[in-house]
């Protein structure tokens, strides 16, 4: 197998344009880019793994207060309402928008707290320095492609809108799920700013 | 990281890449035995599939900008909003920079979204080297990465409908706007991610003089 042509395992192809590659792994604090298109194949960094299993653990800890808690508080001549996470997603359950309901449930808490506990499912054993779990590259494949229907920091900024919409009318508070809410957002961001896709699958592929 | 030749892509040497490890396998090969993702070289039906989910997305995209997005049921009277209605209700309000922030969620993203998607499916078929790729690249990226925030709105009357419900005060109902402009949203995501960026740079296949 190797002493015919270049093998392909010892060869990479870009994603984005197919430009292939022989496969070197940057050094600890390089960059490897596609020299045709300029994506960025490889970006490995010291410990990201740890660091990434330490903030999806951090994130799906401040989910569950998120969940529970109250959101936000309204006040508006000696009226007092209160709304959770959990009422926001339902409200478009009356007037027979359930559908809405669902897909915003699925949007901003389903699928963030699936991608968090697939990531850990991935990345514990490697931090322990053991093999990857069975299913670990399927639990990997899907926690990527669900990633641009992760939207919990979009959510917040809907938060920010809908205050300044009802300043007029009354006054808000926050609860303490609002800032938990804004730090698994953070939390959401960083982790995937740390995690490099490609080099964990060549991880993935030799455990 | 070493260059094998200069620019050979992996289908002109043969193989099929994957596109979510990047690892390559000999062409006819089917599944990724790294992540186990379906291969193939070029995905010929990439275009069809972007014009379909394009298609979808305006259909819905019109009733979500003419009915009400949202209903503010205040002492009885009833006061609907669409999507354009609010913005304006938030420069009454001075509220400039919010009313900028969903103007360009809600309006402006939404329509340079449709018109940077089909500029790039046509562009792809047009000669050699009339679109730069590089530019073609660039607007997918920026088109992918943006398009979610469109769904701001959608939250924003979630939100609203939850928080404001002060039986016969006032309360704040979801229009039938907010479903069709949600899924508007999701068929354009789904159009840009249908686009194949191979076939961006296939197109232009000639050599650079960079």
């Amino acid at each position: 197998m190797s002493s015919r042509h270049p093998d392909p395992a010892e060869l990479v192809a870009c994603p984005t344009c197919d430009a292939l590659y022989r496969f070197a792994p940057p050094g600890p604090r390089q960059t490897a880019s596609c020299a045709r298109c300029g994506t960025v194949l490889f970006a490995p960094r010291p410990g990201a793994i740890r660091t990434v299993l330490a903030l999806a653990l951090a994130a799906l800890a401040l989910m569950t207060i998120a969940l529970d808690y109250p959101f936000l508080t309204m006040n508006a001549n000696g009226l007092t309402a209160q709304a959770s996470v959990i009422d926001a997603v339902s409200s478009y359950a009356v007037d027979d928008m359930a559908p809405l309901s669902l897909a915003i449930a699925v949007l901003i808490l389903l699928l963030p707290t699936l991608r968090l506990l697939l990531l850990v499912y991935v990345t514990l054993p490697l931090v322990f320095g053991g093999r990857a779990w069975p299913g670990a590259r399927t639990a990997f494949r899907l926690n990527v492609q669900l990633r641009p229907w992760s939207m919990a920091e979009i959510f917040m900024v809907g938060v920010a809108v809908a205050m300044v919409k009802v300043a007029d009318l009354a006054t808000i508070s926050f609860g303490p799920a609002f800032w938990a809410f804004a730090a698994v957002a953070l939390l959401l961001a960083a982790k995937d700013a740390v995690t490099c896709e490609r080099t964990l699958w060549h991880i993935l592929r030799a455990s | 990281m070493a260059h094998s030749q200069s620019l050979l892509t992996a289908r002109a040497a043969g193989l099929v890449a994957c596109r979510h490890c990047t690892h390559v396998w000999p062409a006819g090969t089917r599944t990724c035995g790294v992540c186990g993702s379906a291969l193939s070289s070029r995905s010929h039906d990439s275009l069809q599939r972007v014009w379909a989910w394009w298609c979808a997305g305006i259909i819905a995209y019109i009733p979500a900008n003419l009915f009400p997005m949202m209903k503010t049921d205040m002492l009885g009277s009833e006061m609907a909003s669409t999507i354009l209605g609010g913005v304006v209700e938030l420069v009454q309000h001075h509220a400039y920079f919010v009313a900028f922030v969903v103007f360009f969620a809600s309006i402006c993203i939404p329509l340079a979204k449709f018109m940077a998607i089909a500029w790039i499916a046509v562009a792809i078929r047009r000669p050699r080297g009339s679109v730069s790729a590089h530019q073609l690249h660039r607007v997918h990226d920026v088109v992918e990465f943006i398009g979610r925030w469109s769904m701001i709105d959608v939250f924003v009357v979630a939100i609203l409908s939850a928080l404001v419900q002060f039986s016969v005060v006032v309360s704040i109902h979801p229009g039938i706007a907010a479903v069709s402009f949600a899924a508007s949203v999701g068929f354009t995501m789904l159009s840009a991610q249908a686009l194949d960026p191979r076939l961006i740079y296939d197109a232009s296949e000639q050599p650079r003089h960079e």
